[in-house]
């Protein structure tokens, strides 16, 4: 639903061969040789190593430092506190966050003393000289608890931090978002069915393989740069100069290759740290995370508890829907209100339900913050939504999938605020994975072997796709190929081969004669951040602009060469511009490079820019209060089935195959298409069966990949099928649009919408569903 | 803990190469591979055994090098993802890891390549539950394993 005024370019065919390539990746062959440099593999000369005091308490006063013992110490270059340096709170949202704790802590973990030594060893062992004088407060770590009016504030100097938005009234309450359309106090008289209940899902950790890390460098100018693991330069940037008062022409940020993210490296993961360290002893300084660390002090999925219900006629039209979500946000804002958004966004689904009155809340508490993570807020709305429509399918005996084909939101009919939806292809997905699957004689049950049960389900889902701004700027090499700059961070999903493949694709140029350079804020046109599924679509169609304008500009200059008008040219493939339809009169791009540089013009170079415009929300349609963004990107729409075995002696559940639907508008990428399918579907598993931080008292229970286990090889089934759907997308590069979230937002609610299908009724709430709930839903059900 | 403490010498053999240190006895190979011997393509990520990601190969067995300690090394043949490439050509699981487009941020993907090739030197012609139990040691975040089983069942003899 982009905005219908917005001057978006028409929709191009790519010319050659790079566009529906599965190219590995541009940098394949240094990764699996070793060579690929991630941050924690760079030294610098004379570069000193961190560590970090964090908090022993969720909430407390700090009295008193002493730091003496630790700065004693042979090969201690910096002690360093809140009280030392002058620092302003950051958050997208809400600036609510220093570098280091001032006045007080706020959750076990949280950084309040920085410490760069000679080795890491003994800067680890000053922090442990490191005493600390904290006066405990009273914590709160349940977000319903939280919101009660004798609960402990965490944020006394909330009404002094500058925020995008009116933050509700509660000092607790970080965000309030209401969402309501049609009438949906009398709606429920109208209803054969009504479903009811309650809902939870966990905190679950990113886990990206490579821990957060960062290196700080400054010069003799006062400027540093900096190399880190992150998803935004620009973003690093930005806030790496807020949060530490200097002006960010002082900021130089590089991205090296970085070993995942999922949204737990956006925006920041303590590279102040780093710069201050840097700044105080005016060498470099590397701060690598431990695991535990990155667990305990970056950022989690928010955990949340939904309130949901959920009405139908029963001729299986949907009629109205109410629910309250509880999104515990932990310490600090940072994307928290944001999430919320999403959440409130998506809590009606990609179907037509007329009466909807949805309210979210993100609470702070004394725990980690909580912020994105790969659907950013989604999984949460439609693990609920998607179980309470199979339980309405249930009581009106409905097949599922027929219920959700029923509603699907069709192209031309209107989201949330009355944004349309350009291409509703949710019914095709639907379609697609019910076929592949086999479910229409599978539904009915599906035998297995002695002290198993098997079952199929299924979930619809939506995503969006773009938001903010993105730049690029395409080069003609004298050499005849191209060479493609822009600020996006590839964070391991194949960001920079696609975007190459993208300007390839406008020229005619085959991969290999695009050249790729960035990210660096020196030298790279901004863009926002790798999140938000947005780098295909949102950089995409920059790169297509800035490739189509340096075709015009070449254009201009064969026109001089063989003397004919620009309407004769065409583009070929490989590198040439020729006459149409006279063979012999043609040129490749290093002539026009040639001519350009030595005879007539100049350099030929272009670049483009743009924000993704958005269609606004009509008020009047639809009450939407406390939504922090409006323009958040093109939908995009899925259908995720799961064929499981549950165990009836131990509960455990095995997913045996796995159907993802997605429309993509165009897979540029097949190959890289397909993995994101996969990586999506296993990390979805994860989250659906038995992902879950666990708090004791405000204390991470489990910080470490032994006790929060991700799924390996033997936990994901060989057999995901992604069905790759292309409906194009007018206004993405090529007709595509974005993948990398959307397809784990289904895949919680498709296994355990399976599980039920199972276990004849065994409905677990709560996920993880882990072997002990399977059981006991099991049980509860009675069989 | 002591921060100064005595070093103990042992020769690591990496590679093919010799090499004669002297290191702190608390210290493992993973961290002398990447400190000392700039050999970074061995991963760090969980640095307690779980994860795989610190995988080199000792005596033609995949080890974690974040539990060996390195002064115990000594005597062993150690062989590192630098030195599954010979004479400039790469090992031909390096080569189906990128055909088959398995990797994607790549953290893990040394040590995937270090798991698969010890598989197949094992089990030249391995299933689809071979192989995810082969690989069953190696945790990869981005791609759900299965093009990286696509990829060595393409190495598999009965292809």
């Amino acid at each position: 639903m982009v905005d219908p005024n917005a001057n978006i370019a028409p929709l191009r065919d790519p010319i050659g061969e790079a566009i529906g390539s599965s190219a590995p990746r541009l940098e394949a062959e240094e990764k699996i040789t070793g060579t690929a440099v991630y941050t924690d593999d760079m030294t610098l000369p004379g570069m000193l190593h961190a560590a970090v005091v964090g908090s022993d308490y969720p909430h407390a006063r700090i009295l008193a430092y002493d730091i003496d013992a630790a700065r004693a110490l042979a090969g201690v270059k910096a002690v360093i506190t809140g009280e030392d340096l002058e620092m302003a709170p950051v958050g997208q949202m809400i600036k609510d966050e220093t570098a280091l704790a001032r006045g007080k802590v706020r959750y076990i973990g949280e950084p309040v003393v920085a410490i760069a030594a000679v080795t890491l060893d003994i800067a680890r062992a000053a922090a442990r000289l490191v005493e600390i004088e904290y006066e405990e407060l009273d914590a709160v770590f349940d977000p319903e608890d939280a919101l009660k009016a004798d609960a402990p504030v965490l944020h006394e100097e909330r009404s002094s931090y500058a925020a995008v938005f009116e933050m509700p009234e509660h000092p607790n309450a970080m965000s309030y978002t209401q969402y309501k359309e049609g009438d949906p106090e009398t709606a429920w008289n109208e209803c054969d069915v009504i479903v009811e209940g309650v809902y939870e899902t966990p905190a679950q950790e990113h886990m990206y393989m490579e821990p957060c890390s960062t290196i700080s460098s400054y010069d003799r100018t006062g400027k540093v740069t900096i190399w880190s693991s992150q998803q935004s330069v620009f973003r690093v940037q930005a806030l790496v100069a807020e949060s530490l008062c200097m002006p960010m022409s002082d900021v130089r940020v590089i991205s090296p290759k970085v070993g995942g993210g999922f949204g737990g490296k956006c925006d920041l993961t303590h590279q102040p740290i780093s710069v201050l360290l840097s700044r105080a002893t005016k060498r470099p300084v590397k701060y690598t995370l431990t695991r535990e660390e990155d667990m305990m002090t970056t950022k989690s999925r928010h955990p949340c508890k939904i309130y949901m219900r959920t009405g139908a006629k029963k001729d299986g039209t949907l009629i109205a829907r109410e629910g309250k979500f509880y999104l515990d946000s932990g310490a600090y804002a940072d994307e928290g209100p944001e999430v919320a958004t999403v959440t409130a966004f998506f809590s009606r689904g990609p179907y037509r339900i007329p009466n909807i009155n949805t309210e979210t809340w993100a609470v702070y508490t004394n725990k980690l913050k909580a912020s994105a993570f790969r659907g950013f807020g989604n999984p949460q709305a439609s693990f609920a939504a998607e179980s309470q429509l199979d339980e309405v399918a249930e009581k009106i005996g409905m097949d599922p999938l027929q219920l959700r084909l029923k509603n699907a939101l069709k192209t031309g009919e209107h989201w949330l605020g009355g944004q349309r939806v350009e291409v509703g292809s949710l019914a095709d997905c639907l379609e697609a994975a019910r076929v592949e699957s086999g479910w229409n004689h599978k539904i009915g049950g599906l035998s297995a072997p002695p002290g198993k049960r098997r079952g199929i389900g299924v979930a619809g889902m939506s995503h969006i796709s773009a938001l903010m701004s993105s730049s690029a700027m395409v080069r003609l090499n004298e050499d005849g190929t191209a060479t493609l700059n822009t600020g996006a961070v590839d964070i391991g999903a194949g960001q920079h081969t696609v975007l190459a493949q993208i300007a390839a694709g406008t020229l005619g140029l085959s991969l290999d004669q695009v050249k790729y350079g960035g990210p660096d804020t020196d030298s790279s046109p901004y863009d926002f951040q790798t999140s938000a599924s947005r780098i295909t679509y949102t950089c995409g169609k920059a790169v297509t602009e800035a490739a189509e304008r340096v075709r015009e500009l070449m254009f201009e200059k064969a026109a001089k060469m063989l003397e004919c008008d620009e309407g004769d040219l065409e583009l070929g493939v490989g590198g040439v511009i020729g006459i149409k339809g006279v063979p012999e009169a043609k040129l490749g791009f290093a002539d026009i490079a040639g001519f350009s540089l030595f005879v007539d013009g100049g350099p030929i170079m272009a670049t483009h820019s743009w924000k993704f415009p958005g269609e606004p929300f009509d008020p009047k349609r639809t009450l939407m209060n406390g939504f922090v963004f409006d323009a958040i990107g093109v939908f995009c729409f899925g259908a995720h089935i799961a064929e499981v075995e549950v165990d009836e002696a131990s509960g455990k559940v095995e997913v045996l195959n796995f159907w993802a639907a997605h429309d993509v508008g165009r897979a540029l990428n097949p190959g890289s298409c397909d993995g994101q399918i996969h990586g999506a579907v296993a990390q979805g598993l994860g989250y659906a069966l038995f992902e879950e931080m666990l708090w004791d008292d405000g204390r991470l229970v489990n910080p470490s990949m032994m006790d929060y286990k991700i799924p390996g090889s033997m936990d994901v089934p060989f057999e995901i099928h992604p069905i790759v759907l292309e409906q194009p997308e007018e206004t993405g590069p090529f007709g595509a649009k974005g993948i990398g979230e959307i397809a784990l937002v289904g895949v919680a609610p498709a296994i355990v919408n399976a599980v039920r299908n199972a276990t004849g009724g065994g409905s677990v709430k709560k996920i993880p569903a882990t072997s002990e709930r399977v059981l006991r839903a099991m049980l509860e059900r009675g069989d | 803990m002591s921060t100064a403490t005595q070093t103990y010498d042992v020769t690591l053999k990496v590679n093919g190469e010799t090499h004669a240190l002297s290191v702190d006895p608390h210290r493992t190979l993973l961290d002398v591979l990447r400190n000392d011997l700039a050999l970074v393509g061995t991963k760090c990520a969980c640095n307690q055994g779980v994860c795989g990601a610190c995988s080199v190969i000792v005596d033609g067995t995949a080890k974690r090098s974040c539990l060996q300690l390195a002064v115990a090394m000594g005597g062993y043949d150690i062989v590192t993802i630098e030195g599954l490439e010979a004479q400039g050509e790469l090992h031909p699981v390096q080569q189906a890891f990128i055909k088959e487009g398995a990797i994607q941020c790549g953290f893990c993907m040394p040590a995937m390549a270090i798991a698969a090739k010890t598989l197949l030197d094992e089990n030249p012609d391995p299933t689809v539950e071979d192989i995810r139990h082969g690989l069953g040691g190696n945790l990869c975040r981005c791609s759900g394993y299965v093009k990286v089983i696509e990829a060595v069942l393409s190495l598999s003899e009965g292809k």
